[in-house]
């Protein structure tokens, strides 16, 4: 969900920018509480939320739904008197660090065993829970059965079988894997690095200054020299486009995509994680829920919390609901997500069962832009220019230091 | 006195908008360029001149500036030559002059936003059906990644191409408004003594009586390039950020001051003042160099 607003609002960003102003909600009496969601794309969703607002008894919430690009235009807000009172988000320590995020613990309260410790992992920071997790969206890699039994290749389970089939698939127009336009460089370096058994950040350390980085990401250096990625296709990664009109044989995308490729494929297809490549690591599945949080700004935050208690951890109905009857999510809530019969079957099951066994963070709270940029940049110079792994890697992890050590001294 | 309240009138409103959108924010940058303002406006550790430091120590920073100095170096005189040619051949027809006027100009009403998907998506897309892979198809070449590829650059192809699409419209207007006041005396004069129509007479009628047309396009084209953001952002960037190539310093800041995670504006406040001292800085030696 993550990945496919952010690709929405790149692509439409001044389009979409001209109607951010629109206020959907009903007309605000000052009383109201404000609530911000970003534009999902699944038709029926703003219906619903406004549904749910209109429910609640206690106080009337007017909800605002934000077209473009959400994650700016509410840091902006947070900086001002003017933001919301609730919001979706996923927290980052450095909206932490500057108060203006409310502790949401004792919101939680008892249903904190409910969710799913990886999902609430990414929601918290410093031991304590900024945000509520609403919908679970997770990143996994697809693959075409009838290909992959003509080529005679079986769904690989490392990293060197995935490079040897990605070769072998490629064939009569046909590329073997399409990881986004930049050749996978910026979706498969975390997995890379979970596939040799390390991370982004990991007990306040840099997770990836070890020399197995460099060959993890080595790797994806071999993938993109192989000659058997499809790159500069139209739509990027977070759509399953180039899977389905059959230019290729593999895609990583993401759980959204499922319903897009059933329809388009019926059951001639699987999904996998990201596999692991060597025994110290593991098969991997970037994960990451938008929660509901409360603006510290706000001159009634008891009440703002006592509607997002109500909202997300009371009414188990809705959830439901928001999950699972207009896109793909999966609910973060363990007793919900078990009773859900969309996700007891095919993909989805195997999407819950990989979100329970190789979860990863694919934005943990303290993951910061500057970390981010040198990691992502690093990485790119080595897949795309081939330059020196260990020496790049060496030299983001120095970045990566420096902005750890600013942040937990 | 009544002149007074209509001098007001007129400029009053304009003047505000100017003082409130434009003059304050930048003061206010300046001052957020010396305090460590991590996702606050109003901050309150001053540091001084580290953020300077760090931005001018800072690799990426660097790196851009330097690539988009080498970029200025090359586009800025393409853009004016190639302009100044189409100014000439479309002056010198008699024979629907403001047809191709319009024609050439009407890509600057484009914006840069859907030119630069249309770029991307339609021209320069990297599977086998892209317009430029269908034509390189015809010669039996293999398809190429127009967008990704990083050795050989072909990106520079998409970006360069973009903009001169985008650009030469605009500029061949200023050239052609600048020829049309020339008087054509000179030209008379010049055949008299004996100069040959073509070189001669551009060299020594049309250049020095173009020279300040010239400025202002040069000045123009600068700051265009070292300024670029949108076709740059539109074409390169994904959802995962931007790569560390043929990164425009205002993308670099961009994402330092108001990445999610980042909301960095005591550095992305130093950095826009580093840019924009040096655009003034090379500005002004330009300016003497030409009118010199």
């Amino acid at each position: 969900m993550i990945s496919r607003r952010r690709l929405l609002s790149l692509a439409g960003a001044s389009a979409l920018l001209a109607a951010c102003g629109s206020n959907t909600g009903r007309g605000g009496d000052g009383q109201a509480l404000k609530q911000w969601y970003h534009a999902y794309g699944e038709p029926g969703v703003q219906q619903a939320v406004e549904r749910y607002a209109k429910a609640y008894q206690r106080t009337p919430v007017d909800v605002q739904w934000n077209p473009g690009d959400y994650d700016s235009k509410l840091a902006t807000s947070l900086l001002s008197d003017g933001g919301p009172d609730v919001f979706e988000s996923t927290p980052q320590i450095s909206a932490v660090r500057a108060g203006q995020l409310v502790p949401l613990d004792d919101v939680v309260g008892d249903a904190k065993n409910d969710f799913s410790s990886s999902i609430l992992a990414t929601h918290t920071v410093d031991g304590k829970i900024y945000g509520i997790p609403q919908a679970v969206d997770m990143q996994m890699l697809f693959y075409r059965k009838s290909l992959f039994d003509r080529a005679g290749v079986r769904p690989p389970t490392t990293v060197d079988e995935l490079i040897d089939a990605s070769r072998r698939l490629t064939r009569d127009g046909v590329k073997g894997l399409f990881a986004g336009n930049d050749g996978g460089g910026a979706v498969l370096g975390g997995p890379a690095l979970w596939s040799v058994g390390l991370d982004y950040v990991r007990d306040h350390q840099v997770g990836f200054d070890d020399p197995l980085a460099a060959t993890a990401i080595g790797k994806l250096r071999e993938l993109h020299t192989s000659g058997s990625l499809l790159l500069g296709a139209v739509k990027d990664w977070a759509e399953p486009d180039a899977f389905t009109q059959g230019l290729v044989a593999m895609q990583w995308t993401g759980l959204w995509a499922v319903p897009a490729v059933q329809k388009a494929l019926g059951d001639d297809f699987g999904v996998l994680p990201f596999p692991k490549l060597t025994d110290s690591g593991r098969p991997s599945v970037p994960v990451g829920a938008f929660g509901a949080m409360v603006n510290a700004k706000s001159k009634r935050i008891d009440e703002a919390k006592e509607f997002v208690r109500w909202l997300w951890i009371e009414r188990t109905d809705y959830q439901e609901d928001f999950n699972l009857s207009y896109g793909f999510h999966i609910p973060p809530r363990e007793s919900i997500a078990a009773k859900a019969s969309k996700l007891t079957s095919g993909a989805a099951a195997d999407a819950v069962k990989f979100v329970r066994d190789n979860a990863k963070a694919s934005n943990p709270p303290d993951w910061t832009q500057v970390m981010r940029t040198a990691f992502n940049d690093a990485v790119s110079r080595v897949v795309r220019d081939g330059a020196p792994a260990g020496q790049e890697l060496r030299g983001a992890a120095q970045k990566a230091r420096d902005e750890l050590k600013r942040l937990y001294g | 006195m009544r002149n007074g309240r209509a001098f007001w009138l007129f400029v009053g409103p304009f003047a505000v908008g100017l003082l409130v959108f434009v003059y304050v924010p930048i003061g206010w940058s300046l001052l957020l360029s010396f305090f460590d303002a991590r996702n606050t406006v109003t901050p309150t550790e001053f540091v001084g001149l580290r953020n300077y430091v760090d931005m001018l120590t800072d690799g990426p920073f660097l790196s851009s500036l330097g690539t988009f100095s080498v970029f200025a170096a090359f586009i800025v005189p393409l853009t004016f030559v190639l302009a100044l040619a189409l100014a000439l051949l479309v002056n010198q027809i008699g024979f629907m002059q403001s047809f191709f006027r319009s024609v050439f100009f009407l890509p600057t009403a484009c914006s840069y936003v859907v030119a630069s998907l249309v770029w991307k998506l339609s021209i320069f897309n990297g599977v086998r059906f892209g317009l430029a892979n269908t034509v390189l198809g015809w010669f039996g070449a293999e398809p190429v990644a127009w967008t990704v590829s990083t050795s050989p650059p072909w990106y520079w192809l998409v970006l360069v191409t973009l903009r001169l699409w985008l650009q030469l419209g605009f500029y061949m207007i200023l050239f052609i408004a600048g020829l049309q006041r020339i008087p054509q005396h000179l030209y008379e004069a010049a055949w008299i003594d004996g100069a040959r129509p073509g070189w001669q007479t551009l060299r020594y009628i049309t250049m020095p009586q173009l020279r300040t047309t010239s400025v202002a396009v040069l000045l123009l084209l600068l700051i265009a390039a070292y300024q670029a953001f949108d076709e740059f952002y539109n074409v390169l960037g994904t959802d995962r950020g931007y790569p560390p190539f043929a990164r425009p310093p205002l993308i670099y800041l961009y994402y330092t001051a108001l990445g999610s995670g980042g909301q960095d504006f005591g550095h992305g406040s130093a950095g826009a003042v580093i840019l924009t001292l040096l655009i003034a800085g090379v500005t002004l030696v330009q300016g003497k160099v030409i009118t010199r």
